[in-house]
C-alpha cells in the first residue's frame, strides 16, 4: 500500500506556500498509465465478439443532392453480406430537442444525419450501411448499392449561404430573426442580438475606433482515434453498445431515441477514448451498428476511416466576423460592436451563441452590441470543439485590441489589465462576473521571464492574447467501496480523456486522507454507475470530482458510525480527521485499520456521491508567443510560447499543464495551417492527415504553462475547469506576433504560407 | 482491399516474363509505400503484385569511377548510410533523407518514387539535377531514357506494358561540383512538397565562375521540370546573388503550377524562385567544399 508521503514526494513545484493539501497538487502516476503505454488499454476498435460482423457505411459523393432512390438488392445478393440498413431502419423520433449535456440536438436532424432521408446535405453524408462477414466484402457491397441522385448546387461558404438566392438546404428552416419567423425559408436559422448601454454614445467618446472583418476556416477536432461502435441486439431486445464516447449516458439516450427502445434496454459500455475535444458527443455509428445487429442477430462493428472522420463527423465552424471597437483617450474601452456569422453545417445549431457571448467577455465593454447568425451550409453538421465558438471570436476581437494598442502606443498587456473583466463587470449578454482570475493571468504574464526577455532578431515578433470560456457544471455520479486492504474502489461515470479518473480519485483520496494510489478508479458503464453527463465543458474534474468528494464524506460518516459501534460510544462522539476515525480519550483507527474491519461484520461500506453543482466559475487565459516569419516564404516558426491560466486549484498539475499544452497546440494548428479545403463541387480535397495539417512535435516549441490559482469559491477544493480555454487565445496571439514580425495584419485563418506570401507580395508592389 | 496474387521472381527475365504475360493486370512492387496505400484506397486494383526486391539487378548499388549505378528497388536508408553518396551526389541524399521517416526509408526506393511519377516526388528534381539516366528493360530488350523524359504526366511515365525500371545511372561528379535539394512544406516534417528544387553546379578551378548547372523543379507542373533554360543563364557567370536571381526568375517562368490544397499558383511560382536561389547557394557552397 502506498502512503500519502509517497504522493508528497512526487509533488510538483507549484504552490510555494504552506501545503494546504496532502494529495491535491501532487503528481501521482495515472492509474491507467501502464495500460496506455504498453498498448494493452482497450479501445473501441479492439473489441472482438464471437460471430461479429463488419459494418461499412456508404456515404454521399455529392455535397448537395436529392436522393431519388436507393436500390440495395445487388448488395444483398453478394455472398457474405448479412444486412443492409438505411434511414428506413431508424425510428423517427419527430421534431424534438434532446439535451446532450454540452448543447442540445434536434432529434429529427440527428436521425437525418445518421442516414440521409430525402437529401444528401454534404459530401460524406451517410446513405446506407452494410454488415458482412468481413470488411472487404462489406466494402465491396457498398459499391453495389445503387443510389440515384439529382444533383443540386452546393453552398459551402457562410457569406455566400446568407445571400438571397443562395442554394437552399432545407425547405422547412426559417430564420428566427430576433424572435420573428421569416417569410421565406432560409439558410439562416437564427439571428439574435445582445445589447447593453448605448453604443452610439460610447463610440462618440472614442479617441480611436478600429473596425475589421475576419474569416476563419472550418477545422476539425483531429482526435487520433476515429469513431467506432460495436453493438449487439440480443434476442430479448437488450442492446449493448461499446463505443468511444465523451458521454455514455448521452449515447444511451440518443441510441434509444433513434432505434425506438426504452433507455433501460440500452447499455453503453465506454471504451478507452483516443481524444474527443467535443466531437464525440453526438452519435454517428452507434445506431447504425445497433440497426445492423437487430437485422442480423449478430454483433456488428463499424469503424470510421480518417476520411470518414473528416467528411462525416462534426468539425467546428468556419465563420465571418466583424468587430468595431472604440477606446477613449485614456485607453479605456468605451464601446464595442460585433457581428458573427457561423457555419452550422448541414443542420442548424452552430456554436455562434457562445461565440457571441465570448467575443467581449474578457473586457469591460460598457456599451456593446453583438449580433449572431447561425447559417446552414453543405458541410458536415458542426459539433463542439474545445470552447466551441470562442476561438473564432477571440481571433477577431484580440487582433482588433492589438491594433488599438498599436495605434495608441499602449502596452498590450497593460491595456488588457486595465480593461479586464473582473468581479462585478457585466457581460454584454447579461451575466455579472463573480470572482474571476483574468487580471491574475495578465499579471502572471507581466511578471513572466518570457515577457521580460527582449525578443531580438529580424522578422521576429511577439504577440499576446486573452481568452475566456464559461465551463459548466452538470450532473455526475460515483460510488466508492471500501476494501479491507485499506483501499477504495471508485466507480465514476465520466469517460476519461485527459487523466480525469486520477484527478477524481485524488479528490476522494484527499477527503479520506489516503494516498491517490490507494484509490482504484474505474469508468463505469451506464448500468453500473449513476447518471453522469458528458466529459465536456471542462466539467469533469470540477463536477465528478465533487461527486467523489461527496462519496468520500459518505464513507467518512459510515466509518464514524462503525467506529462508534466498535468503541461503544455515541456516533456524534466520533469524527473523521487526519485520515482516520477519532473517538473520545484519544481512541483512533487509521483508515486502513478501520477498513480492515469493515467486511468482518456489519454492513459493507459503500459511499455514494451525486452532484449537480452550479458555480463552475469561468476560466480565463492570457498567452504570449514569439514567432519568426520567413519573409520570402511566409512560413511561421513558433519560437516560444507561454500560457497563463487561472485554474482555480490544480488538482494534478501535470494534467493541468497537459490540458493547457494540448489546447495551445490545437490553437496553433487552427491558427497556422488547419482548414477544410473545398473544390467548386463542395468536395473536401484534404480529408487526410497529410493535407489537413495538424502540428507535429517538430512544429512546436515546449509550451510553458503558468498555472495561476485563484480558488473557485463554488467548489470544495476550489476547482475550475481547465480543458477548453487554452485553445482560445493562440490564433489571435499568433496573428499579433506576425503583425509585429513583418508588419502585416492577417485577418483570415489559417495564416498559411500562401496567404502570408500573398500579403507580402501585395505590400511590396 | 481486394484480393490479389503475390509473386516474387528471382531474375529480371522472370519478372519481365510475368509482367508481359499478365499484360497490364500486374503491378511491380518495390517498397510498396506508394502502391499498398493506393491499393487500399482502390486507386489500383492489380490482380497480381510482382515483388522486385528478389532481383539482384534491382537491389544493387555500385559506385565506381564510371559513376553510380543505383538499383531501382534499393531502399532510401541504404543510400542515406552511404558516405560517398552524401559527398558526391548530395542532392540525391538530400532527397532520400526526407522521404518519409525511418520506417518508410527502410522500404521506399528511388525507383518507386520515380515510377509512381507523382509531380511532387522528392527524388525527381535531384535525379534531373544529377543527370541520371533510366535503364528500362522489357520484352523488347533494354533501353536508356534520360530521367527528364521519364515522366509524362501525373502518375504516368514512358514504361510500356511488360517494362520495368532496372536501375538509374549517374555520371561521376565533375571536379568543383556540388548539388542540393530542398522542398517547401508548410510544416517542419511529415508533409509533401509544395515546391521542390534540385540543382547541381560545377565551378571553375578558382571557384568563381559557373561552368555548368542543372536545375530540376518538382510540384510545379504535371511532371518534374528540367529547367534547362534557367540553368543556362548561369553558365559563364560568376556565382553572385544577382546571377542566381536571374536563374530564379527564369525558373518562375517555367513553372506551370495549379491551385490546390497545398498551395496557390501565386505561391508556388514565387516559392520556386526563392528555392532555386537558395538551393543554388547550397550547391555552390558544396562545390567550394564549404558545406
Ligand atoms: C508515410 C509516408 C511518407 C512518405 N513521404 C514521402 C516524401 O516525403 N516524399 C516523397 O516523395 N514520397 C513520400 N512518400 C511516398 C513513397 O514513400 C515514395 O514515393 C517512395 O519512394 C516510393 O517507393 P517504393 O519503393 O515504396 O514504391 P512502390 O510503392 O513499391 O511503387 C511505387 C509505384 O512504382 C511502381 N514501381 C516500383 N518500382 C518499379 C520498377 N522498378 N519498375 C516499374 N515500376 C515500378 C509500382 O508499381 C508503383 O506503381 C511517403 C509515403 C508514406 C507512406
Amino acid at each position: 500500500m502506498a502512503t500519502v508521503e509517497q504522493d508528497l514526494a512526487t509533488a510538483g513545484s507549484n504552490g510555494s506556500g504552506p501545503k494546504k493539501y496532502k494529495v491535491i497538487g501532487t503528481r501521482p502516476i495515472r492509474h491507467d498509465g501502464v495500460d496506455k503505454v504498453t498498448g494493452r488499454a482497450q479501445y473501441g476498435a479492439d473489441i472482438r465478439l464471437t460471430g461479429m460482423l463488419a459494418g461499412v457505411v456508404l456515404r454521399s459523393p455529392h455535397a448537395h443532392a436529392k436522393i431519388l432512390s436507393i436500390d440495395v438488392s445487388k448488395a444483398l445478393a453478394l455472398p457474405g453480406v448479412r444486412a443492409v440498413v438505411t434511414n428506413a431502419d431508424l425510428s423517427d423520433p419527430g421534431d424534438r430537442m434532446c439535451e446532450l449535456g454540452e448543447g442540445a440536438v434536434n432529434l429529427r436532424h440527428l436521425n437525418h444525419n445518421i442516414f440521409a432521408k430525402d437529401k444528401a446535405l454534404y459530401r460524406g453524408h451517410a446513405i446506407a450501411a452494410v454488415a458482412a462477414d468481413n470488411i472487404h466484402i462489406a466494402e465491396q457491397a457498398t459499391k453495389l448499392i445503387d443510389v440515384k441522385y439529382e444533383l443540386l448546387a452546393p453552398v459551402v461558404d457562410v457569406v455566400a449561404a446568407m445571400q438571397p438566392g443562395a442554394p437552399l438546404l432545407h425547405a422547412d428552416v426559417y430564420t428566427d430573426d430576433l424572435g420573428e419567423k421569416s417569410a421565406q425559408p432560409s439558410n439562416v436559422a437564427r439571428h439574435f442580438r445582445f445589447e447593453q448601454g448605448d453604443i452610439a454614445k460610447g463610440f462618440a467618446q472614442a479617441a480611436c475606433i478600429i473596425e475589421r472583418e475576419f474569416h476563419t476556416a472550418t477545422v476539425h477536432q483531429g482526435y487520433i482515434e476515429p469513431q467506432n461502435a460495436t453493438a449487439f441486439w440480443s434476442a430479448d431486445g437488450q442492446i449493448t453498445v461499446w463505443t468511444s464516447t465523451q458521454g455514455s449516458f448521452s449515447v444511451r439516450q440518443q441510441v434509444a431515441e433513434l432505434v425506438g427502445a426504452p433507455i433501460s434496454r440500452v447499455k453503453v459500455i465506454p471504451t478507452e477514448i483516443g481524444g474527443g475535444f467535443g466531437g464525440k458527443i453526438r452519435v454517428y455509428l452507434e445506431p447504425v451498428a445497433a440497426a445492423l445487429s437487430k437485422k442480423t442477430g449478430r454483433p456488428v462493428q463499424v469503424l470510421m476511416s480518417r476520411a470518414d472522420v473528416f467528411e462525416g463527423t462534426g468539425p467546428t465552424p468556419g465563420s465571418f466576423i466583424k468587430v468595431k471597437l472604440g477606446v477613449d483617450a485614456h485607453g479605456m474601452i468605451v464601446a464595442g460592436e460585433a457581428s458573427l456569422a457561423y457555419e452550422a453545417g448541414a443542420y442548424p445549431g452552430s456554436p455562434v451563441g457562445p461565440g457571441a457571448m465570448c467575443i467581449f467577455s474578457c473586457y469591460n465593454v460598457p456599451n456593446g452590441r453583438v449580433d449572431g447568425y447561425d447559417v446552414c451550409v453543405n458541410k458536415p453538421q458542426t459539433s463542439a470543439y474545445r470552447a466551441p465558438g470562442a476561438t473564432n471570436a477571440a481571433f477577431a476581437m484580440e487582433t482588433v485590441v492589438d491594433e488599438v494598442c498599436q495605434q495608441l502606443d499602449l502596452d498590450p498587456l497593460e491595456f488588457r489589465r486595465r480593461n479586464a473583466a473582473k468581479e462585478g463587470v457585466r457581460r454584454v449578454d447579461g451575466p455579472v462576473y463573480p470572482k474571476v482570475g483574468l487580471v491574475e493571468t495578465i499579471e502572471a504574464c507581466q511578471r513572466s521571464e518570457h515577457w521580460n526577455t527582449p525578443l531580438e532578431g529580424p522578422n521576429r515578433g511577439r504577440g499576446v492574447a486573452s481568452g475566456f470560456w464559461f465551463n459548466c457544471g452538470l450532473r455526475s455520479s460515483c460510488s466508492a467501496t471500501v476494501n479491507p486492504d485499506g483501499t477504495v474502489a471508485l466507480v465514476e461515470g465520466s469517460t476519461d480523456i485527459g487523466g480525469s479518473r486520477t484527478g477524481i480519485a485524488m479528490q476522494l483520496a484527499e477527503t479520506l486522507g489516503i494516498a491517490a494510489t490507494d484509490v482504484v478508479p474505474t469508468v463505469g458503464d451506464t448500468d453500473s454507475v449513476g447518471y453522469t453527463d458528458v466529459t465536456g465543458g471542462s466539467r469533469v474534474t470540477f463536477a465528478t470530482g465533487w461527486a467523489a468528494y461527496l462519496a468520500a464524506l459518505d464513507i467518512q460518516q459510515q466509518l464514524c458510525a462503525r467506529a462508534a459501534d466498535e468503541w461503544d460510544v455515541p456516533a456524534e462522539a466520533v469524527t473523521y480527521a487526519e485520515g482516520g476515525v477519532n473517538g473520545p480519550e484519544g481512541r483512533r483507527f487509521s483508515f486502513a485499520e478501520i477498513a480492515a474491519k469493515v467486511n468482518a461484520h456489519g454492513d459493507p461500506v459503500v459511499g455514494r456521491g451525486s452532484a449537480d453543482p452550479q458555480h463552475c466559475g469561468g476560466a480565463f487565459a492570457t498567452h504570449i508567443v514569439d514567432v519568426e516569419v520567413d519573409p520570402e516564404l511566409g512560413k511561421v516558426k513558433v519560437l516560444r510560447y507561454t500560457a497563463a491560466q487561472d485554474v482555480g486549484t490544480a488538482i494534478h498539475p501535470a494534467y493541468v499543464e497537459g490540458q493547457i499544452q494540448g489546447g495551445v497546440v490545437q490553437g496553433i494548428g487552427w491558427g497556422l495551417n488547419e482548414e477544410y479545403f473545398y473544390d467548386v463541387k463542395g468536395v473536401m480535397r484534404n480529408s487526410t492527415f497529410l493535407d489537413y495539417r495538424i502540428p507535429t512535435c517538430l512544429d512546436l516549441p515546449m509550451i510553458d504553462a503558468l498555472i495561476v490559482e485563484v480558488p473557485n469559491p463554488g467548489h470544495p477544493y476550489g476547482v475550475r475547469g481547465v480543458g477548453e480555454v487554452p485553445i482560445v487565445p493562440p490564433p489571435a496571439a499568433l496573428a499579433n506576433a506576425i503583425a509585429q514580425a513583418i508588419g502585416i495584419r492577417m485577418t483570415q485563418l489559417p495564416m498559411s504560407p500562401p496567404r502570408i506570401v500573398h500579403e507580402i507580395l501585395k505590400k511590396n508592389v | 482491399m481486394h484480393e490479389f496474387e503475390y509473386v516474387a521472381p528471382r531474375s529480371l527475365a522472370d519478372a519481365v516474363a510475368v509482367l508481359s504475360r499478365l499484360n497490364g493486370q500486374a503491378k511491380p512492387l518495390a517498397g510498396g509505400t506508394d502502391l499498398i496505400d493506393q491499393m487500399r484506397m482502390g486507386r489500383y486494383q492489380p490482380g497480381t503484385v510482382v515483388d522486385l526486391k528478389k532481383i539482384p539487378e534491382l537491389v544493387r548499388l555500385e559506385l565506381s569511377s564510371a559513376g553510380l549505378r543505383l538499383g531501382a528497388a534499393v531502399p532510401c536508408r541504404v543510400i542515406n548510410e552511404h558516405p560517398a553518396i552524401a559527398s558526391d551526389y548530395s542532392a540525391l541524399k538530400d532527397s532520400t533523407h526526407i522521404i518519409g521517416g525511418i520506417q518508410i526509408q527502410n522500404r521506399a526506393s528511388v525507383g518507386g518514387n520515380l515510377c509512381n511519377s507523382g509531380p511532387a516526388a522528392d527524388s525527381s528534381p535531384s535525379l534531373i539535377a544529377l543527370g541520371a539516366v533510366c535503364v528500362v528493360t522489357g520484352p523488347k530488350g533494354t533501353r536508356d531514357v534520360p530521367v527528364e523524359q521519364f515522366c509524362t504526366g501525373p502518375g504516368k511515365n514512358v514504361l510500356q506494358p511488360g517494362e520495368l525500371l532496372v536501375e538509374l545511372k549517374f555520371p561521376s561528379p565533375a571536379a568543383n561540383s556540388g548539388s542540393a535539394y530542398e522542398r517547401f512544406i508548410p510544416r517542419y516534417e511529415m508533409d509533401i512538397a509544395v515546391v521542390g528544387v534540385g540543382a547541381s553546379v560545377t565551378l571553375d578551378a578558382a571557384g568563381e565562375t559557373i561552368i555548368s548547372a542543372r536545375i530540376g523543379l518538382g510540384a510545379v507542373g504535371p511532371t518534374p521540370i528540367d529547367a534547362t533554360s534557367a540553368a543556362a543563364l548561369l553558365v559563364g557567370k560568376s556565382a553572385t546573388r544577382e546571377t542566381l536571381e536571374l536563374a530564379a526568375e527564369a525558373a518562375r517562368g517555367l513553372a506551370t503550377p495549379i491551385d490546390d490544397m497545398r498551395g496557390t499558383v501565386e505561391f508556388r511560382k514565387h516559392a520556386t524562385g526563392v528555392l532555386v536561389r537558395r538551393v543554388l547557394e547550397t550547391a555552390i557552397q558544396r562545390a567550394k567544399g564549404l558545406a
